[in-house]
């Protein structure tokens, strides 16, 4: 294969690594990117999900956000920000990503604070705690499994959505595919596309990591003892 | 980029540029039909394939449980790499727009599917195979009478998530310059022209609408037994 070749000779020369927009200084922008718009996201939907869980309301809302933003392509929001006055380039990307990723992080929340076992608040209430004490020291970290599998679930999904810059002309990987299929040449938009694939499975191999890493000892057994008896 | 020859559309020297507008779906419907046939066709062709694949693979998974582990997993890592990648990736090997959209669309939609039709094999109650199993029904006949119809509203489930991504996720082929509508919406950006986005992205809407509500009919017609607690 010619283009195989192509791709594994860019990938191998360090000038394409290195400089203002070298595959480093892409990856580093594309990961900024992806990170500020998770913080966008999770800046709205943390608040919102965990009000309505743990005043266990808002169910529908919730589904219908969900659903709705599924059936509305990420293009086409993209390309309707960077037509208005939110600017060219990154901007409209980050907002348009950050918007994409309220659902999972939103329902998860939700519903990790709507299926805590009313056992646990029910003895949170009767040792004393207020609401948002129960709140804080009893549902949130019952419910932190699933918060953190939204947030992992919505930054991959935002790290693959911020290749589309490239075509607003904004950065990130999807700068080295947009230009080499600009330019015709498909061993670069290989490469690209290998590199975008890449940076997603160590993301999120990183997050799993991550997320074990976070969750109390105590917590991770009954999740995986849920997950166990789910399946 | 990727803007066909002698299809750009036609701004007028009037400093209006609404976002709806009648006119331009008057004047350039020939255009609107082409891309609007392009994502209708390239949706149905990867949903019944994937379909077609996914089927008897989560059976194969579902027959051999030893399987469904690694089926599952490895669906869970191809799921993780985005369409747009499997797009870039794939284009310069086959060389083909539309059959690399096609098999991007397929792999993802498979994606979905697998989970689901296996998730609703395996969520069949017990006792009805144990029963089925009694009055002497063969393995292939427990799986063509009773799981099967009995894990339809998990497929169904499964199709319509699949359909409606799908839907959405042909606007991507832009990368490669094949995507449907996404075509036009980009085109209508390069030529900053509001109607022409508006249009297509009411269209993809439309499209992804329409066949969610017809797949749910579908389910429902297929399946009158889960009806009665509705």
């Amino acid at each position: 294969m010619d283009v195989l070749r192509e791709a594994f000779v860019w990938l191998n020369d360090p000038l394409n690594w290195t400089g203002p927009d070298g595959i480093l200084a892409l990856t580093a922008e594309h990961l900024t990117m992806s990170l500020v718009a998770v913080l966008l996201a999770a800046l709205v939907a943390l608040p919102i999900g965990v009000w309505f869980g743990h005043r266990q309301v808002g169910g529908t809302a919730t589904v219908v956000v969900a659903n709705a933003t599924r059936a509305l392509p990420t293009l086409a929001l993209l390309l309707i920000f960077a037509t208005t006055g939110i600017g060219f380039g990154n901007r409209p990307t980050v907002i348009a990503a950050a918007i994409f990723a309220i659902p999972p992080i939103l329902s998860n929340t939700y519903t990790g604070l709507l299926d805590v076992d009313p056992a646990a608040r029910d003895a949170a209430r009767g040792i004393g705690m207020s609401g948002p004490g129960s709140l804080l020291r009893v549902e949130l970290p019952l419910a932190l499994p699933l918060v953190g599998a939204g947030l992992r679930t919505s930054t991959i999904q935002v790290i693959a959505t911020v290749p589309l810059a490239a075509l607003v002309g904004g950065g990130g990987l999807g700068v080295i595919i947009n230009n080499g299929f600009a330019l015709q040449r498909y061993g670069e938009v290989l490469a690209g596309g290998l590199l975008v694939a890449a940076l997603c499975l160590v993301a999120e191999g990183v997050l799993a990591g991550a997320q074990r890493l976070l969750t109390p000892a105590p917590i991770r057994a009954r999740a995986a003892a849920q997950r166990a008896s789910a399946g | 980029m990727c803007v066909p020859a002698g299809s750009v559309p036609t701004v007028s020297t009037a400093p209006d540029n609404p976002w709806l507008s009648w006119e331009y779906v008057q004047r350039n419907w020939p255009d609107i039909a082409d891309a609007l046939g392009q994502h209708v066709s390239l949706t149905v062709e990867a949903i019944v394939l994937a379909t077609a694949i996914a089927v008897p693979l989560a059976v194969l998974a579902h027959l051999r449980p030893r399987l469904a582990g690694s089926v599952l997993g490895l669906s869970g890592v191809l799921y993780t790499i985005p369409s747009l990648a499997l797009f870039a990736i794939l284009f310069p090997l086959i060389g083909d727009r539309r059959t690399t959209v096609l098999i991007g669309l397929v792999m993802y939609a498979l994606l979905v599917l697998v989970r689901n039709v296996l998730v609703g094999l395996q969520g069949v109650d017990p006792a009805i195979t144990d029963a089925a199993r009694g009055i002497g029904y063969s393995r292939g006949r427990i799986l063509m009478q009773v799981e099967l119809p009995n894990a339809l509203p998990s497929i169904v489930a499964g199709l319509r998530l699949a359909t409606v991504t799908t839907v959405a996720l042909v606007t991507i082929g832009v990368i490669i310059g094949y995507g449907g509508l996404g075509q036009l919406m980009f085109r209508g950006f390069r030529s900053q022209y509001h109607a022409e986005i508006m249009t297509a992205t009411l269209l993809t809407v439309a499209i992804a609408v329409v066949a969610d509500v017809a797949l749910w009919l579908v389910g429902r017609a297929t399946t009158p037994w889960t009806r009665r607690d509705a």
